[in-house]
Formats: C-alpha cells, structure tokens, sequence
C-alpha cells in the first residue's frame, strides 16, 4: 500500500475544480455577485454594511462549499474512478480527504483571501485585523468543506443531490458558524472562541473523511 | 442478552402487549400532567402569567426531541455495526415521529416567547438555533432515505448520517451555558439538584414520562407495520417466482 493513488486523487481533484469553464473562479464570482448586490439590497448605509459584512461573507463561504462540492464524488461514481479506487486498496478515507482538501484549496482558500478586499467593500476598517479574519474564514471554510463533501458522498449515486448535499450539510455547519461568528466578535473572550472554531475544523478534518469513506463504499455498490 | 430483542417474531409479541400499555399509560400521564398544569398549579408571573402553562408540552417535547436523535443515532450505530434488521426499523420509524415533537417543541416555544421575551423567535438563542437545526437533521435523513434505491441502500446512507449528525445532539446542552441568551439555563437537571419548585416538577416530570411512552407506543406501532410490509413484499416477491 503506497500514498501514490491518494497523490493522484488530490491532483485529479485539483485539475478537476480548474478545468470546464474555470470552476474554482465560480465561488469567487459568487462572492463577488453577492459584495455588490448586498449594498444594492440593503442600502449602503455605512455602519449597516461593516456590520453585516463579516456575515455575508461567512455565508457566501457555506454556500460556495455547497455549489462546487455537488459533481466531487458523483463523476467518480459514474466513470468507474470510483471502483479502481477501491481496486488498490488504498484507505479510502485518505482518498475522499485529498478530493475534499483539494477542492478547498481551488474554491475554498481563495475566497479566504479574497475576504480582506471584500471586507473592504462592505467598509470595514483597514486593519491588521483583516488578516486575523482571512485566517479564520480559511479555518472555517476547511470545515465547511469537510461536512460538505460528507453530504456529496453520501448523495453521489443520487440524481440532482444539489438540495440533499444543502440539507445535509447545513446543520453540519452550525458549530463551524456559530464559533466563526463568535471569533469575529470577540464574544466569549478573545481566544475562546478562536481556539473553539479551530477544535470544530480538527474536529471535522478527523471525522469526516470516515464517513465520507463509508459513504463512497456505499455508492460503488 | 441484546440479541434476544432483534428477533422480529419476539418483537411483535413484545410489542403487541407492550404498545397497548404504552399508549394507555402515556394518555394517563398527559391527561394528569395538563390538568395539574392547567388548572392545578399557581401561575408564575415572572414566566408571564398563564401562559407558563405550556411548559408542561413545550419541556417533555424539547427531552424527547434530543432523546430521540440519541435514539435515531443508537439505532443507527446498532444496525451499521451488527445489521440487526429491526435496529434500521427502528430508526426509520422514530425519525418522522421525533421530527414531529421537535416541530412542537419548536411551535409551542414560540407560543411561549411571544407574550414573555416579546419576540417568537431570537436568531443569537443557541439553544431555539440548536433545536432548529435538529429538526433538519430529522427532515434531511428521511429525505436522504427517500432518495435512495434499495431498502439496503437507505438504511447504510441513513446510518451514517445519523451517527455523523449525532455530534448535533451534546452541542445542544453545550451552547446553553456557552452563549448569553434570553433562554433561561437548564433547571431540572443540574449539578445542585433541580432548581424548580416541586409544585411544577411533578406535573412536568409526569407529562414528560407521559409524552415518552406515547412516543414509544407510536414507535412500535410504526415497526409492526414495517415488519409487515417488508413480509408482505417478501411473499408478494415468492409469489411472482
């Protein structure tokens, strides 16, 4: 048993998000979407739009996980990728946690570090603090995308499982947003909920994969 | 010892004489706790007024709701682990039923937070958020359960979300003594003893026992008849050969 096929499932992943149409740029043009609309729909009202900036941007992460994480499993159930997979014997939760790590550095990390200029947008304050912000919607976004592609595993063999992933995952992400939200507000002390939001994500990166393996099992039957 | 209560034919003897019994002792229990509670126990005025009265549906739906995702996420580790047919029956009969008593948990909260904290619903609340959120793990298993082809294929799928979404349920008690919020902390169980006088512990305690065995008699009502279609299909799938 060697690393080789799990290499190979996280550059497969990573040139999947990127190639038809430039799919990792969708989250980014989703965030983008939403940093000028939000202004047009709630007014731009200063203090309205710093205060619900963290926010938007903390949904528009949950969301983005949501829209690219539909097809990750479902093309590999289809194409057979799947069963050769489980032909190597290779541990199949290091597979499902290369695909899910990948896309997160394609779709997830990206809005990450996008978010000091989006915050920006929503006038919030040009700050050191903007930094420490990008690192936790980094940390948060690893989580969004954990519990996520549990969703997509478990619906791979299912037609159009967009809105099954949706319910799924959503109650899934409660912890992770509830922690993220509290971390930018400085609610329950200035490291509690720092350290909170980082245990969910550990949390998540050691649990998911198992489940995501066991579900995978389940679609190549 | 366990595996006595997988066989199905022990089960529906069980049931046949248990689910009668649980049915009429949960009705005796609800009817006593709602009429001490309706018209027995003194109003607290700090809780505002009469309309306390619903603590003693709102508080048993509430436990039963986090009871039965333990008992959704058991049944599902039982059936994943050692594929006891009847523990995927099981859980496939208490998910829509504890759906139900997380939606009352969640209407007669409602009920009860308009008149007293002025609003029906409070998003910073962890605990109405926590609450919320076990009612979509309830609605997304039974919708990933329907989605699947093959009985074999709901069941695995169903297993692993409701083990997965279990984490769900200690976070419930754990953002209570977390977040400031208007939900008053627990007091019935606590570390000191319960922190309610005794003239509501009572018809509480009762409605709540009164709402479980209900629930239990519905459940085993829900297996039977699952066991009995699954016979129906095997016999109908003899037939046809």
């Amino acid at each position: 048993m060697s690393a080789a096929p799990i290499l190979a499932a996280f550059r497969q992943a990573f040139a999947e998000a990127w190639a038809g149409g430039a799919g990792a740029l969708l989250p980014l043009g989703f965030l983008g979407g939403t940093a000028v609309l939000v202004p047009l729909g709630i007014g731009s009202d200063t203090d309205t739009l710093s205060a619900v900036g963290p926010g938007i941007i903390w949904v528009s992460l949950a969301l983005s996980s949501l829209v690219t994480l539909e097809r990750i499993f479902q093309a590999d159930v289809e194409d057979g990728t799947l069963d050769l997979w489980l032909q190597t014997g290779a541990p199949m939760a290091g597979i499902a946690a290369a695909k899910t790590l990948a896309h997160w550095l394609a779709a997830g990390l990206p809005l990450a570090l996008a978010s000091p200029l989006l915050a920006l947008m929503f006038q919030a304050q040009a700050s050191l603090e903007l930094l420490v912000h990008l690192g936790l919607y980094a940390l948060g976004g690893l989580a969004f995308f954990f519990w996520g592609g549990v969703g997509a595993a478990l619906s791979a063999t299912v037609r159009r499982g967009g809105l099954l992933i949706s319910i799924i995952a959503l109650p899934l992400y409660v912890p992770t947003a509830i922690f993220g939200a509290l971390a930018m507000t400085g609610g329950i002390g200035s490291d509690g909920a720092p350290m909170l939001l980082a245990a969910s994500t550990l949390f998540a990166c050691a649990v998911a994969p198992y489940a995501m393996a066991a579900a995978l099992r389940l679609a190549a039957d | 010892m366990w595996s006595a209560f997988a066989n199905p034919h022990k089960f529906l003897k069980f049931s046949a004489v248990a689910a009668p019994l649980f049915y009429g002792a949960g009705a005796l229990c609800i009817l006593w706790g709602l009429w001490q509670g309706l018209w027995i126990v003194p109003k607290d005025e700090y809780q505002g007024g009469d309309i306390m009265r619903v603590m003693f549906i709102h508080v048993p739906a509430a436990w039963l709701a986090m009871a039965s995702y333990s008992g959704l996420a058991v049944a599902s580790f039982v059936w994943f682990i050692w594929r006891h047919e009847l523990a995927d029956i099981a859980a496939k009969a208490i998910a829509p039923l504890g759906a139900v008593w997380t939606a009352l948990c969640l209407a007669t909260g409602a009920i009860w937070g308009k008149p007293t904290w002025g609003t029906w619903w409070q998003w910073d609340d962890a605990r109405m958020m926590s609450v919320l959120f076990l009612l979509f793990l309830f609605l997304g298993y039974m919708a990933l359960r329907a989605s699947m082809d093959s009985r074999q294929k709901a069941a695995r799928a169903g297993a692993i979300l409701a083990m997965v979404g279990a984490i769900n349920v200690p976070l419930i008690k754990f953002s209570v003594d977390l977040f400031t919020s208007l939900h008053q902390p627990a007091s019935v169980i606590t570390a000191d003893g319960p922190k309610m006088a005794a003239v509501y512990l009572a018809p509480l305690l009762v409605s709540s026992l009164g709402h479980g065995l209900l629930f239990g008699g519905l459940v085993m009502t829900h297996m039977r008849t699952e066991i009995r279609q699954r016979r129906i299909a095997r016999l109908t799938a003899q037939a046809l050969e």
